[in-house]
């Protein structure tokens, strides 16, 4: 069992929460995930580590409100235990050397951008930071963006904040304006990232990205969160989650994210019928 | 005292559930006999003075002997002998390739059936289980601690024979739940998990520790274990890694490994209507491949409702490596055999949904290295299976999470690790491995016998370090 140390709601539909786990705090690094489990009979879902404190032994997690099972782990409150929490899963982030990098993340997708532009930074690296929001509500991880990076761009799609447009056109300015990047790390929703990889294709800048396919082991025992890369079978969980963006077949990965749609939305209406009733 | 011996041919039929009954549920398949009939079947044992069938035993069983305990109804007895070389009799009366081992080599089945072996075994087990209320003793202390990866069959093994020699043992186990393959492959319906979990509530009642949700290589490496004062590790950290085909369309949604649509069913209850774990809804399944694996996966699959299974299998009945009782269940459940035929292409829909697989005809050729003869393809045989979805039960390989983080620890071109033979030492001092993360995928008693092999020469190499 595992304590929820601290738990805030960073938006409606993104909750943080700080887990006391001091063996997999030791380890871990920015890129690799976590398969947490609320209960004794809930699925295992998969979380990027969004922080971790190696002195008081926690681990940060971050996580949007979508399906039946990041609702049910939504209901558990500070002082409660989560039931299962292993990891550090995946292989960590390869940041080291980098001189110059731009970090794009989109939605819930900064969460896991964010321990990435921080290492950079804390590596000596100058970090471009640039996030992408649907609207000024759902804006996350502001401030710590902002510590961490030496230019910092916040896009929204509608102009509600920060200036409005895709974090791709935000990407093309930067590089227009003469920015030379070693690397761009994108790392958001798939279409996101496949036109990122679009954009950095073309000006020929190593592109990686962060793929978060279903999974249910995280130990490459079942090969759920199979994805092709370069015309190769690879498994998220042993082989990335980070890719090669430019090797990515990203439209495979949009189809198979698709495929238990009709479930998690039946079970989503179960459990906020459930909810309801509790509540009542 | 002597018995009157059963001269029957044929062995006492093991009660079962009703084919198009057991096809709609996942409550075990075979029922076990009762005592009346165990005994009655043990009454079929000549006793041969030279024990074939012990022989062909992976743990060397003193079969006729524990028999000869049940035809004289001391059922108590009977297990003392089995349980002094298995250490999962319930399991392996259950799961175990009989016909290849101990039945096998039985006298009895020159002229008529063998005894059946493996049916007094988990009769005695469960008459065990179902009446023993002796209380495990605590083992005494002699103050050495050893850690062991995995909690299947061969690490469970390994250390509940560590622990009764006195050593503190916690086994790391990746999953939340330990098990192994016991409870994330085999189904309820063949191997119900309580089984599973009773022996392993047997093991910490010895004072056995069992770590969940602890991937090693990962939240700790082999080198961290020798420095929290492990003297010795065994690796027992299966075959789990799933091979695919490399055809076209592999990727397509309704394509599952067999391992990932059985861990849906049994680890994470996706057959049980209240589960949070999806699975497909399945109208006609295709499983590819013969072993027990891609039976328990086409079986499950019936279960779940699917209207029509097909075993695509490239080989013939012949040449099928599951278990005969396996086999000849899938039938009466209604799978249906494609024999000779080999997938090259899935095809997709649309929406990325699976729709159809074409298949191409094989005939068998000359001989390969195997000695079995080699499929080979009719040319313009192809044909199309109507299908929605597609298990892919081909094999499995070690996972790299243990290799890639143990320096000095050599695997083969397979990932599997290597060993200098019996006791499981592999090239790192100290280090032992065993079952399927040496083997590649075998069988949970072949995965026991090294767990009991690698207990044995973990405690000399202690006791000869710390002389
Ligand atoms: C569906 C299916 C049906 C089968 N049917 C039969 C049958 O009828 N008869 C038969 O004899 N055999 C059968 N087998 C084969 C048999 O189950 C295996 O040979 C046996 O379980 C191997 O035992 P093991 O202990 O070596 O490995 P496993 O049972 O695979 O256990 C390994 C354990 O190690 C854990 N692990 C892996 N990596 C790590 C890590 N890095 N850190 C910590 N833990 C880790 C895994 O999660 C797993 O729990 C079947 C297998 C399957 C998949
Ligand atoms: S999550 Fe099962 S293999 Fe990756």
């Amino acid at each position: 069992m595992f304590k929820i140390i601290k738990k805030e709601a960073l938006n409606p539909t993104v909750t943080k929460m700080v887990i006391e786990a001091p063996l997999i705090a030791k380890k871990a690094e920015p890129g690799q995930f976590i398969i947490i489990r609320a209960k004794e009979d809930s699925e295992r879902i998969p979380l990027t580590v969004a922080d971790y404190d190696r002195e008081n032994g926690t681990v940060t997690i971050i996580f949007q409100i979508v399906g039946a099972g990041t609702m049910e782990l939504n209901t558990l409150n500070e002082g409660e235990c989560v039931h299962d929490f292993v990891g550090p899963l995946g292989r960590a982030s390869e940041i080291e050397g980098l001189k110059k990098v731009a970090v794009v993340g989109g939605g819930v997708g900064c969460a896991i951008a964010y321990p990435v532009a921080k290492k950079l930074h804390e590596l000596g690296c100058e970090v471009h930071t640039i996030t992408g929001f649907r609207n000024k509500d759902l804006v996350i991880l502001e401030d710590e963006f902002k510590a961490v990076s030496d230019k910092q761009v916040m896009m929204t799609d509608d102009g509600s904040y920060g200036e409005k447009g895709l974090v791709t056109n935000a990407l093309e300015k930067l590089i227009n304006d003469g920015n030379q990047y070693d690397e761009v790390i994108a790392i958001g929703p798939l279409v996101m990232m496949k036109f990122v990889c679009k954009v950095t294709e073309k000006y020929n800048i190593k592109t990686t990205v962060s793929m978060n396919p279903i999974m249910i082991d995280g130990t490459g025992m079942c090969g759920g969160c199979r994805l092709t890369v370069g015309g190769e079978t690879k498994f998220a969980c042993v082989d990335g989650p980070d890719f090669d963006g430019h090797l990515v077949d990203f439209d495979e990965a949009m189809h198979r994210g698709t495929m238990y749609k009709e479930f998690e939305q039946h079970a989503r209406e179960e459990s906020c019928n459930l909810l309801n009733m509790e509540v009542k | 005292m002597a018995v009157q011996r059963n001269m029957n041919p044929k062995k006492t039929p093991m009660p079962v559930q009703d084919p198009n009954v057991r096809n709609h549920n996942f409550s075990e398949v075979a029922l076990g006999y009762t005592y009346e009939m165990a005994v009655e079947e043990a009454k079929r044992c000549l006793h041969c003075p030279k024990k074939p069938c012990q022989s062909a035993c992976p743990v060397a069983i003193d079969i006729p002997a524990f028999i000869e305990k049940v035809a004289n109804e001391d059922m108590e007895g009977a297990y003392e002998i089995l349980s002094a070389s298995s250490a999962l009799p319930a399991v392996c009366g259950r799961v175990c390739p009989q016909e290849n081992q101990c039945e096998g080599k039985c006298v009895r089945g020159i002229k008529g059936e063998p005894v059946g072996i493996g049916r007094l075994e988990r009769f005695v087990a469960d008459y065990h289980r179902e009446h023993s209320k002796e209380a495990p003793k605590m083992p005494v202390s002699n103050g050495h601690k050893v850690a062991v990866i995995g909690a299947g069959p061969s690490g469970l093994t390994a250390a509940g024979d560590l622990a009764k020699m006195g050593y503190k043992v916690t086994v790391y186990e990746a999953l939340h739940l330990a098990g192994g393959v016991l409870v994330y492959g085999i189904p309820e319906f063949r191997l119900p998990k309580k089984i599973v979990q009773e022996e392993i509530d047997g093991l910490k009642a010895i004072g056995v520790d069992i770590e969940t949700n602890m991937v090693i290589g990962k939240i700790l490496t082999i080198d961290e274990l020798f420095e929290m004062g492990n003297e010795a590790v065994y690796i027992a950290s299966g075959a789990g890694l799933p091979r695919f085909m490399n055809i076209p369309g592999e990727s397509l949604k309704g394509v599952y490994s067999a391992n990932e649509y059985l861990t849906r069913v049994n680890l994470m209850k996706a057959y049980r209507e209240d589960s949070k774990t999806p699975i497909k809804k399945s109208k006609n399944v295709a499983v590819v491949g013969g072993g027990n694996v891609a039976m328990d996966a086409a079986r499950s699959a019936k279960r779940l409702g699917a209207e029509n299974v097909y075993i695509v299998y490239r080989r013939s009945m012949e040449e099928l490596p599951a278990r005969k009782e396996e086999v000849e269940h899938a039938e009466e459940e209604g799978i249906i055999f494609k024999l000779l035929n080999n997938p090259v292409e899935i095809l997709g829909d649309e929406d990325g949904m699976v729709k159809g697989m074409k298949c191409i005809e094989m005939e068998l050729g000359e001989p390969d290295e195997s000695g079995r003869r080699r499929p080979v393809a009719k040319e313009g045989s192809e044909f199309v299976l109507d299908v929605d979805t597609v298990i892919m039960s081909i094999g499995t390989s070690p996972n790299p999470l243990i290799r890639s983080t143990t320096p000095g620890l050599d695997t083969n071109r397979h990932g599997c690790i290597i060993t200098n033979g019996d006791d499981g030492l592999t090239t790192r001092e100290g280090v032992y491995a065993g079952g399927d993360a040496v083997t590649g995928a075998a069988t949970v008693i072949l995965a026991m016998g090294a767990g009991k092999h690698a207990a044995k020469a973990i405690d000399e190499y202690i006791k000869n370090k710390n002389k």
